[in-house]
C-alpha cells in the first residue's frame, strides 16, 4: 500500500480554539476513508485541511505537515492546482445555477479548456463516471436545480470528476439525501474507489462499515482511534471509540 | 444513552440464564433417570425439551428484532452474535438429554443395575460442571471460566475412552449384557458430545467479551465476508 496523503504532526487553530491536536494520519491510495465523531470533533475541519479549505477562514492557523505524493501542500505551491488535484463533495448539493452541461464542463473551462469536442468528451465521461449520464444525457441543457437532491449530488461528484482530481473529499454526501440516492451515491463511491483516492466525512457509522476501507475516529480535536473499518467496528480498542459507536457517549 | 437497548440487552442475559438454567435441569433429569433407571423422570425429560427449544426461540427472536432495530456495533454486536450461536449450542444439549432419556426407557425391566455404569456418573458429573460453568461464564463475562470450561474438555474425553474401555471388558465378560452395553456406549458418547457443546458455549463467551474466534482472528475478517 502506498499512502497518498501523510498528515504529520499536525494542529490547527482557529485563533485561540484548537481544533486538531496533533494529528497523524495515512491516507492510502484507492482507499476509502471515513472520519467519524461527534459534532465539534474536528473531523470537517480535518477534511477541509486535505484541499486548504481552510485557508478562507481568517484566524486559521496550521502547524505540521500534510504531504501529497510526498509533497506538502502548505509549503510553497499553486493552491488551485491543489484544488484541482484534490477534489470535493460537500454536504448539501450545491450544483450552479447554470445548465446540466455548464456545471460540469466549469471546471475544466477555468482550466483553460476551451474546444468543444473535448468539454462533450468530459461532460459525457464524469457523467458516466458519476453513474448518472443515462438519467441525464437527453437534458443536458435542462437547469441543474431542477433534478432531484440525489442527482444533483451526483452531478456535484461529476462536476469535481470533470477536472481529473486525484482524491475526493466528501463531507457527508448523502446527509441530505433519501435511502434511494443514498444507495446509489454508496455504490458510486465503491466504484469510485478504483480511481481516485476518497476521504469521506459521515455520521452515518452504518454507512462508514459499508464503504470504507479504514475509519479514523474523532473527539474534541483529537484522532483517538485508526483502523480497518471492520477491526474499528468490531473491536475498538479505545473505550471513548466503542462508547461512541454503540451510541454511549457522553 | 440508549436506555432502551440496555434494557433489552439485560433481558437477552436474563434469557440466556434462564435457558442455561433449563438444559442445566435437563441434564440433571438425564442423570438421575439414567443412574436411577427411573422411566418417569425419563419420559418428563423428553417433554422438557420442549420447553428447552421454546426459549431458545424467544431468545433468537429477540437477537434478530436487536440486530435489525439497533444495529448493534462492537461489544454489542459480539454479544448478540455469541448469543445467536451459544443458544443453538443449548438447545443440542437440550436434545441429548431427551437422546439419553430416550434411550433409558429402552433398557429392559430386569436388566442388570448398575453393573456397567462405573464410569458414566464421572463423565456425568463433569459434563454437569462444564455446562453450569460455561453458563456461569457468560453471565459473569468470566474469562478465565470460560477457558477453564474449553481445558476441561479433556478430562470428559478421558472418561471416555474409560468408560469405553471399561464396557469392551464387561461385553467380554457377559454377552448377555450386549444390547444394554451399547446402549451405555451410546450415552457415553453424548454426554461426550454435551461437554463439546459446553466448550462452543464457552468459546462464545470469549468472543463476545475479546473478539478472538478459536485463536484465528475475528468477526468480519474473513476475506469472502467482504463483500466489496
Amino acid at each position: 500500500m502506498t499512502a497518498k496523503i501523510n498528515i504529520k504532526n499536525m494542529n490547527l487553530f482557529y485563533t485561540q480554539f484548537q481544533a486538531l491536536k496533533n494529528v497523524n494520519l495515512d491516507i492510502e491510495k484507492n482507499e476509502i476513508t471515513a472520519f467519524i465523531g461527534p459534532s465539534g470533533c474536528g473531523k470537517s475541519t480535518l477534511l477541509k485541511s486535505l484541499n486548504r479549505m481552510n485557508d478562507l477562514i481568517e484566524g486559521c492557523r496550521i502547524e505540521g505537515e500534510i504531504l501529497l505524493d510526498g509533497q506538502n501542500i502548505y509549503g510553497k505551491i499553486d493552491v488551485n492546482a491543489l484544488r484541482k488535484r484534490v477534489g470535493m463533495v460537500f454536504q448539501k448539493p450545491n450544483p450552479f445555477p447554470m445548465s446540466i452541461y455548464e456545471n460540469v464542463a466549469y471546471g475544466p473551462k477555468t482550466h483553460g479548456i476551451r474546444s468543444k469536442v473535448k468539454l462533450d468528451e468530459i461532460v459525457e465521461t464524469s457523467l458516466k463516471n458519476a453513474a448518472i449520464w443515462d438519467e441525464l444525457k437527453d437534458r443536458l441543457k435542462k437547469n441543474a436545480l431542477s433534478l432531484s437532491g440525489g442527482q444533483q449530488q451526483r452531478l456535484c461528484v461529476a462536476r469535481a470528476l470533470a477536472v481529473e482530481p486525484e482524491v475526493l473529499l466528501m463531507d457527508e454526501p448523502t446527509s441530505a439525501l433519501d435511502p434511494i440516492s443514498t444507495a446509489k451515491i454508496e455504490d458510486l463511491v465503491l466504484e469510485l474507489k478504483k480511481k481516485y483516492t476518497i476521504v469521506i466525512v459521515t455520521h452515518n457509522m452504518q454507512q462508514a462499515t459499508r464503504i470504507s476501507d479504514k475509519t479514523a475516529f474523532f473527539l474534541l480535536g483529537e484522532m483517538i482511534e485508526f483502523n480497518e473499518t471492520e477491526t474499528l467496528f468490531s473491536i475498538p480498542k479505545d473505550k471513548r471509540t466503542e462508547d461512541y459507536i454503540t451510541g454511549r457517549f457522553g | 444513552m440508549r436506555a432502551r437497548f440496555e434494557i433489552q440487552l439485560e433481558k437477552l442475559n436474563q434469557g440466556v440464564t434462564e435457558m442455561g438454567a433449563l438444559v442445566e435441569e435437563a441434564l440433571e433429569h438425564a442423570i438421575d433417570a439414567l443412574v436411577h433407571e427411573n422411566r418417569e423422570v425419563a419420559e418428563k425429560n423428553i417433554e422438557f425439551d420442549r420447553e428447552i427449544d421454546q426459549k431458545m426461540k424467544e431468545i433468537e427472536t429477540l437477537c434478530l428484532k436487536l440486530l435489525l432495530s439497533q444495529q448493534p456495533v462492537a461489544r454489542d454486536l459480539r454479544l448478540i452474535s455469541a448469543v445467536l450461536k451459544m443458544v443453538s449450542d443449548l438447545e443440542r444439549i437440550g436434545d441429548q438429554c431427551a437422546d439419553i432419556s430416550e434411550i433409558v426407557l429402552t433398557f429392559p425391566a430386569d436388566s442388570e443395575k448398575g453393573l456397567e455404569l462405573k464410569y458414566i456418573p464421572l463423565m456425568a458429573d463433569a459434563t454437569r460442571k462444564m455446562v453450569t460453568e460455561s453458563v456461569d461464564a457468560f453471565v459473569k463475562k468470566d474469562l478465565e471460566l470460560a477457558k477453564a470450561v474449553c481445558e476441561y474438555d479433556d478430562v470428559v474425553d478421558d472418561l471416555f475412552d474409560s468408560v469405553r474401555r471399561n464396557l469392551i471388558t464387561a461385553i467380554r465378560e457377559n454377552m448377555e449384557n450386549g444390547e444394554k452395553i451399547i446402549d451405555i456406549l451410546m450415552i457415553a458418547k453424548y454426554f461426550e458430545r454435551i461437554g463439546d457443546h459446553a466448550v462452543n458455549v464457552a468459546k462464545w463467551v470469549i468472543f463476545s467479551i475479546t473478539g478472538e474466534r478459536n485463536g484465528c482472528g475475528y468477526i468480519g475478517h474473513d476475506e469472502d465476508m467482504k463483500g466489496k
